[in-house]
């Protein structure tokens, strides 16, 4: 029922910040095209903790917030190594631990390695994930385990 | 000139110099992984210092909720994709170079 309420939200505030007409009839469509992709939905059977991860939202921001700061890092890494040419990179690939007890908790691992450039995951599986590394600090930093200690933080 | 449109024009140059050099590691990594990581300059930082150029211009309006959204996917997708172009990579045989022996 919560996810329900939260698809709905989501959908009218989408709906509602792509439209920018609020007459009676605009609005009218609006209510029924929400119907319609919450009956999909529902169909599809995905309105769950998996696509409305509710129990997440008090936590996301800060952790959001430290990936940026990762994200801006990594991309000025990479951005170096770019002009620099390709003797700068020293490209590794290995299997990285991922002791996350849930699959949101291995998705948000996995695409956080992905959202900072020098790092990418490229096979995900039960208990590990195989990641391709520009360079071997970059690798280093991803086993001393920082994010992966911050995602499992997320999940408790 | 005011002092949003002057901060609005920085972020634009930062961000132009970003997409530039992802295209730059694109051209001169030597492979399909190596060059993803390249890639990833474009659609992370890049495209949020450029949208947040553009949150300034637009100001507190429906375009700044759109920008908003716009950007809200592109971080939901971007590593999606790349995930999901890095396994194909990787299933279809193609063996990533490793370590300093990729000097041509």
């Amino acid at each position: 029922m919560r996810h329900t309420a939260s698809v709905t939200l989501v959908l009218a505030a989408i709906w509602l910040g792509n439209s920018g007409h609020y007459d009676a009839l605009l609005l009218s469509f609006g209510v029924v095209s929400i119907a319609l992709v919450l009956w999909i939905t529902h169909r599809m059977d995905v309105v769950d903790h998996e696509s409305q991860p509710l129990h997440l939202t008090t936590k996301l921001p800060a952790y959001y917030f430290w990936l940026f700061k990762k994200i801006v890092a990594s991309n000025i890494d990479v951005m170096i190594r770019a002009w620099r040419g390709p003797s700068s990179i020293s490209p590794q690939f290995e299997r990285v631990p991922a002791p996350q007890k849930t699959d949101i908790g291995r998705v948000i691992y996995a695409n956080s390695i992905n959202l900072t450039p020098g790092t990418l995951s490229v096979v995900v599986e039960d208990d590990y994930i195989l990641v391709h590394s520009l360079s071997s600090d970059g690798m280093a930093e991803l086993k001393s385990g920082e994010m992966s200690r911050r995602v499992c933080g997320l999940e408790e | 000139m005011d002092v949003y449109e002057l901060l609005s024009a920085i972020l634009l140059a930062i961000g132009s110099f970003l997409l530039l050099s992802g295209g730059i590691g694109v051209l001169r990594f030597p492979d399909v992984y190596s060059r993803m990581h390249a890639a990833g300059i474009t659609d992370t930082l890049g495209a949020c210092l450029i949208l947040l150029a553009l949150m300034l211009l637009a100001g507190l309006s429906l375009v700044m909720v759109k920008l908003l959204m716009i950007l809200a996917f592109l971080l939901i997708t971007g590593p999606t994709s790349s995930h999901a172009l890095g396994k194909a990579a990787w299933k279809s045989g193609v063996k990533p170079l490793m370590g300093k022996a990729l000097n041509r």
